[in-house]
């Protein structure tokens, strides 16, 4: 029988990445997910799969460790807290620049700025459309609940390492922060030497005879050389837009309003629209999974079916854009959302919802 | 009449390129200590038959195309980042031969966090430290190194310390940490000064795969193009100049 634990988000996150078979954890601590590098340096995973960990000087460090290490074809890891997430822009655009796999993760807080140690989900932008410089987009995996905060760390991977770009968990403070029960991954050990030189043979490990030297650079001087690597980049996202896109719906079929929301969000909204069901209101949910690739065409098949959609999120307005591009305005599309770490309740939802799209 | 050819014998030969120096032509200005140090660095990987286990970690700054010359594995890092890049790939093959090599604006400027705490963990990687005083690739901008009253092109005229502060001694300051197990200044500006400036690098990466802690080769530096002179102006220059500041010699040797 499975095994069933009671932690944690973050305590979840940290004990999959060592089941997983992770290389490496390089982090910094930051509010709310210094659980993360703490149950790592309390599981001291070093004594049993070999895992390194690291607490590095800064989150910029620490994107860069995870720049180093990616790039010897390791499994390699961060997390953070959208602050700390901002100061690895740079290194996140030379890591995608790189087409190097690895999982990076942000539980996100309130900001701008310092901001706020409570729960938000205002780095959509960031995480969705860049965050670094240049033209490049990670896999983005919004999780709900702490089975998924550890079932993401390996699909995480398991994406990152098939097309060598890396991916996000972008999880809320919520959470990151709340106790679940959880059902472990099981472990699995962390690749071989050889086994890597397989699976990654552009990985920098000391040249052998057998090949030609392997840079890792994100420098081209050639501008047709820069765009034809820019072009390449695009061609592996468009194959991650066609074939990764993931998404749940509940109460869809004989929906006539929606609310599309994600993360700790998505369940607020389902209570609401149980409790509207129950006054004969028919509303479906749409939650991404994948906040990029985003859900386009969940969205836009059942905007030509609904009255409204109202967009639940913790922010002043970010994923409706990619509901209003979806809905291609066909239909009203409204915004309801808490600023500065507050979390509504289903009754405001529900209120929202009324005001805004029934009214 | 031409006898190259007869001169060209397997028995005549006292020199020669490094097999691990490529045939690239060097992006690097005449009278440039990139040039011999890029040399160095190939002799010794060759001659410690290093080559399949070295990772070598290349800076933002004139170095930046060391992939291009020397013919062994590299990771490119961003501006300042090498010591964080090195500390993963050695930490995670610890058997593997891991060095960067910076600049002085790459490792005392933008990337000085990443220096002293790399450092100060006793990261086994050895940092090659190109100190030359000024920003060579950008066009001749002031460094941390640049001496008072130096001209560069963002202090045209002259480094002021009321202004833009001291010459910064970093390696002074690396020699300081207990994490570092070798710190040396160098230069490659007589023949004499290579020998001993190559025999440093070894013992740095030697000290590497030993696990002695981190190694630190700083290469006092001519920038002919920088510094706007000739570059046997710009050995003399460096001699009479950047020595008071900057004197060679080794600063910290010890086997932890």
């Amino acid at each position: 029988m499975e095994e069933v634990r009671l932690m944690k988000g973050n305590e979840a996150i940290a004990h999959a990445a060592v089941r997983y078979g992770v290389d490496g954890y390089f982090g910094y601590p930051i509010t709310p997910q210094s659980e993360v590098l703490e149950t790592l340096e309390a599981l001291m995973p070093w004594e049993t799969t070999g895992m390194v960990v690291l607490q590095a000087e800064s989150e910029v460090a620490a994107i860069n460790m995870v720049y180093g290490g990616a790039a010897t074809g390791k499994a390699v890891m961060t997390s953070s807290s959208s602050p700390g997430i901002s100061l690895m822009a740079e290194g996140l655009s030379y890591i995608a620049a790189g087409e190097l796999p690895a999982l990076v993760v942000n539980v996100m807080r309130g900001g701008p700025g310092l901001g706020t140690i409570h729960p938000s989900q205002a780095d959509y932008f960031q995480a969705t459309k860049g965050g670094g410089h240049g033209d490049y987009h990670f896999i983005v995996l919004a999780p709900s609940t702490v089975q998924e905060m550890a079932d993401f760390v390996g699909l995480g991977f398991d994406l990152a390492f098939k097309y060598r770009t890396p991916a996000m968990i972008l999880a809320d403070g919520i959470v990151g922060q709340m106790m679940e029960k959880v059902v472990l991954p099981k472990p699995r050990p962390r690749r071989s030497d050889k086994e890597i030189a397989r699976q990654c043979p552009w990985a920098v490990t000391g040249k052998p005879d057998s090949r030609k030297q392997n840079i890792l650079t994100t420098l081209e001087l050639d501008s047709y050389k820069m765009e034809e690597n820019n072009l390449r980049y695009q061609e592996t996202y468009s194959i991650i837009k066609r074939d990764e896109v993931r998404c749940e719906e509940c109460y869809t079929d004989d929906a006539e309003y929606l609310m599309v929301a994600f993360g700790s969000m998505a369940r607020i909204c389902l209570k609401a629209i149980e409790d509207a069901r129950g006054n004969g209101i028919k509303v479906g949910l749409v939650r991404p999974i994948t906040l990029w690739p985003f859900p386009t065409e969940n969205i836009e098949r059942l905007s030509r079916r609904v009255k409204g959609i109202l967009v639940v999120e913790l922010n002043a307005g970010q994923m409706i854009e990619d509901v209003r591009m979806a809905a291609m305005g066909r239909i009203p599309v409204a915004h309801f959302g808490r600023l500065g770490g507050i979390v509504p309740n289903p009754q405001e939802v529900l209120d929202a919802f009324k005001e805004r799209i029934l009214k | 009449m031409d006898n190259s050819n007869d001169i060209k014998q397997t028995q005549n030969i006292v020199c020669t390129k490094p097999r691990l120096m490529n045939d690239n032509h060097m992006h690097y200005c005449p009278g440039c200590s990139h040039g011999v140090v890029h040399r160095l660095i190939a002799e010794i990987i060759e001659e410690m038959g290093a080559e399949n286990i070295t990772i070598g970690i290349a800076p933002v700054g004139c170095a930046v195309f060391a992939y291009n010359y020397i013919d062994i594995d590299w990771i490119e890092a961003a501006h300042g980042r090498a010591p964080a890049v090195a500390t993963a790939a050695k930490r995670l093959n610890p058997d593997r031969l891991v060095f960067t090599y910076q600049g002085d604006g790459d490792l005392a400027a933008i990337g000085t966090a990443e220096t002293i705490h790399a450092a100060n963990r006793g990261e086994n990687i050895a940092i090659i430290f190109i100190n030359n005083g000024i920003y060579g690739m950008t066009g001749g901008q002031m460094a941390p190194t640049t001496l008072e009253g130096m001209t560069t092109s963002t202090t045209p005229y002259g480094r002021r310390v009321d202004l833009n502060g001291y010459p910064l001694k970093i390696t002074e300051l690396l020699a300081q940490l207990p994490g570092t197990c070798y710190v040396t200044r160098q230069s490659v500006h007589t023949p004499a000064a290579v020998r001993k400036a190559k025999a440093a690098i070894r013992k740095a990466f030697e000290n590497s795969m030993a696990s002695r802690g981190t190694s630190v080769v700083e290469i006092v530096s001519t920038c002919s193009s920088g510094w706007k002179m000739t570059p046997v102006k710009a050995n003399r220059w460096m001699v009479d100049n950047m020595f008071e500041a900057y004197p060679p010699g080794d600063l910290k040797n010890e086997t932890r």
